[in-house]
């Protein structure tokens, strides 16, 4: 089963890191990223930009644009996982993994995925 | 990442946020600031004992306060310090305080603790030293290297500015729009002034000024958290973000400038420019144009050209000719021409900087642009009395170096005819 890991943490404290701290971080994540590669487990990984640079649309009669994040909260999306795993505690260890690569206080959400399209055309360079 | 360094940067991101709070309470910079201290010294004692709270910031409101009323009653009683066990239960009364601190009052204790550093009696310089020590907490030792000033200079540079805010009259009621609006534009201007700080002081101190980059980007990306629908705030965030991009191309390895035109642009930081587009997209949408808008447009265009060839100069004109309508200025007169040369060829530029020679007979750029479009003109003799003003005018080692292997051409072949030299300015702005 596809399970989606989301990736919440207070990005002002993310942001804080120095380019050192932050690169020591993804190297770090990276390892986990290439076992699952390796054990041909690793879907779509997406690391988001700061949510000053969302946009909102607030469906209704009229849609609304709004500036800014969905939702403001203490601890924001900043990125996401899609992990083949064919058990829930497989994705906890999935997870757990994950968490010991980036020790900060933020949290991993698990959500099974039920559609999944893996889409074509994203080139993995583009940014 | 250890639990040191995770403590470390909650710590570094709350401070804006719990000092501006703490000052609100007690109306004074320098109890403000030890009360941080104070909740700053028992995070680091409590946190890796009892994990980090659910909400660090309001923790080191609530714990700073309760610390500096304890001083306060110490001083008059003697009394006892509560036990730090009983301090760091806070799960109730955080979550109280969470509730009873509304968005707003959050976001006007943030501005007015930067609006106090860029009090209009203090110098530039101080504002700037005043910000980084206070909003950013960076110490007087990394605030002096990054000055290039001792540090016994810095300290009584920040200890002059803040005896000079101490007398002024600092607003601690909530503004109204307007007067919030005027905060702001003080507030980004500063942010503004950071970031120059270390951008143009290119040269052999750039890994220390770099620093002062990355604060202003920080204060920027912090602005515009609290005011997400502000196009101007928008526009210098990705000013600020697409200018530093460019940072790892802008030298070579023997500390020379290298032209914006010969910048290797695979260097250039990808991520930094993805969200500084990003976000003038974003600012464009609100069809409220004003002059960090417009720059960050500008550089937004040089980011997207993957070669130099690709470079929209026409548009850059027209940007140019934008931001000389909402913030006339010699210099960016002197900007506009770069790009005239390009779309107009060096004939017209010229004629463009001409007329601004008695305002900018002190400036490097002016004689380094007028320079290369006197080259490009093949009026070699003129050109060469030009680029030896912009050496004597020098600000840095590179940009004195970098016009001597222009004139080192001149002299090597004086019968040169053209050459591509109209990208001084763009390479250092």
């Amino acid at each position: 089963m596809l399970y989606a890991i989301l990736c919440y943490d207070s990005e002002d404290v993310v942001g804080s890191w120095t380019k050192e701290e932050d690169d020591a971080v993804m190297a770090k994540l990276a390892v986990v990223q290439q076992k699952l590669a390796a054990e041909g487990r690793l879907g779509p990984v997406a690391r988001l930009l700061p949510t000053t640079a969302a946009t909102t649309i607030r469906k209704g009669r009229e849609p609304l644009v709004i500036d800014g994040p969905f939702a403001e909260t203490k601890e924001q999306l900043l990125g996401f996982y899609v992990v083949d795993c064919s058990t829930l505690d497989e994705a906890i260890e999935t997870a757990r993994d994950l968490a010991r690569a980036s020790s900060s206080a933020g949290a991993f959400e698990i959500r099974p995925i039920a559609i999944f399209k893996p889409g074509s055309g994203q080139g993995s360079d583009r940014a | 990442m250890t639990d040191l360094a995770w403590i470390n940067a909650a710590l570094t991101s709350a401070r804006p946020q719990a000092l501006g709070a703490l000052l609100r309470y007690f109306r004074d910079l320098d109890t403000a600031e030890e009360a941080f201290q104070d909740a700053c010294l028992r995070a680091l004692k409590t946190w890796p004992k009892n994990g980090p709270p659910r909400d660090p910031t309001a923790w080191l409101i609530f714990v700073g306060r309760n610390a500096a009323i304890d001083a306060v009653r110490r001083r008059g009683k003697q009394e006892a310090l509560p036990a730090d066990e009983l301090v760091s239960d806070l799960d109730d009364a955080e979550a109280a305080l969470v509730e009873r601190l509304d968005g707003a009052d959050y976001r006007d204790d943030v501005l007015r603790l930067l609006f106090i550093c860029c009090h209009p009696e203090l110098p530039a310089t101080q504002q700037i030293a005043l910000a980084l020590r206070i909003v950013s907490g960076l110490s007087v030792k990394q605030i002096a290297r990054a000055f290039l000033v001792s540090e016994s200079a810095m300290e009584q540079r920040i200890t002059r500015a803040k005896s000079r805010i101490a007398g002024a009259d600092v607003p601690f009621e909530a503004p109204d729009a307007v007067e919030r609006a005027e905060r702001l534009a003080a507030v980004a201007a500063m942010v503004y002034l950071i970031f120059n700080e270390g951008y143009s002081a290119i040269g052999g101190a750039v890994p220390m000024r770099a620093p002062l980059c990355d604060e202003a980007i920080r204060l920027a990306r912090l602005l515009l958290r609290l005011f997400q629908g502000e196009p101007e705030i928008m526009g210098l965030t990705a000013l600020l973000l697409l200018q530093h991009a460019r940072a790892p191309a802008r030298l070579d390895a023997d500390g020379c400038i290298v032209l914006l035109e010969d910048q290797d642009r695979s260097l250039w930081d990808r991520k930094m420019i993805a969200e500084g587009l990003a976000l003038i997209d974003k600012a464009m949408r609100h069809k409220r144009r004003g002059p960090y808008q417009v720059q960050a447009a500008i550089a937004a265009l040089h980011a997207r050209a993957a070669q130099p060839e690709d470079t929209d100069w026409a548009q850059i004109d027209l940007l140019y000719a934008a931001l000389e309508t909402l913030q006339p200025s010699p210099v960016v007169t002197l900007n506009r021409a770069v790009a005239v040369a390009k779309v107009r060829g060096p004939a017209a530029a010229l004629a463009m900087i001409e007329p601004l020679a008695p305002r900018l007979s002190g400036y490097f750029h002016f004689f380094g642009a007028k320079g290369a479009f006197l080259l490009q003109l093949g009026r070699a003799a003129e050109a060469r009395i030009a680029f030896d003003r912009a050496i004597a005018l020098a600000n840095t080692a590179a940009e004195a170096a970098h016009i001597r292997l222009h004139l080192d051409r001149l002299i090597k072949d004086s019968a040169i005819k053209g050459g591509t030299l109209g990208d001084d300015l763009q390479a250092s702005s």
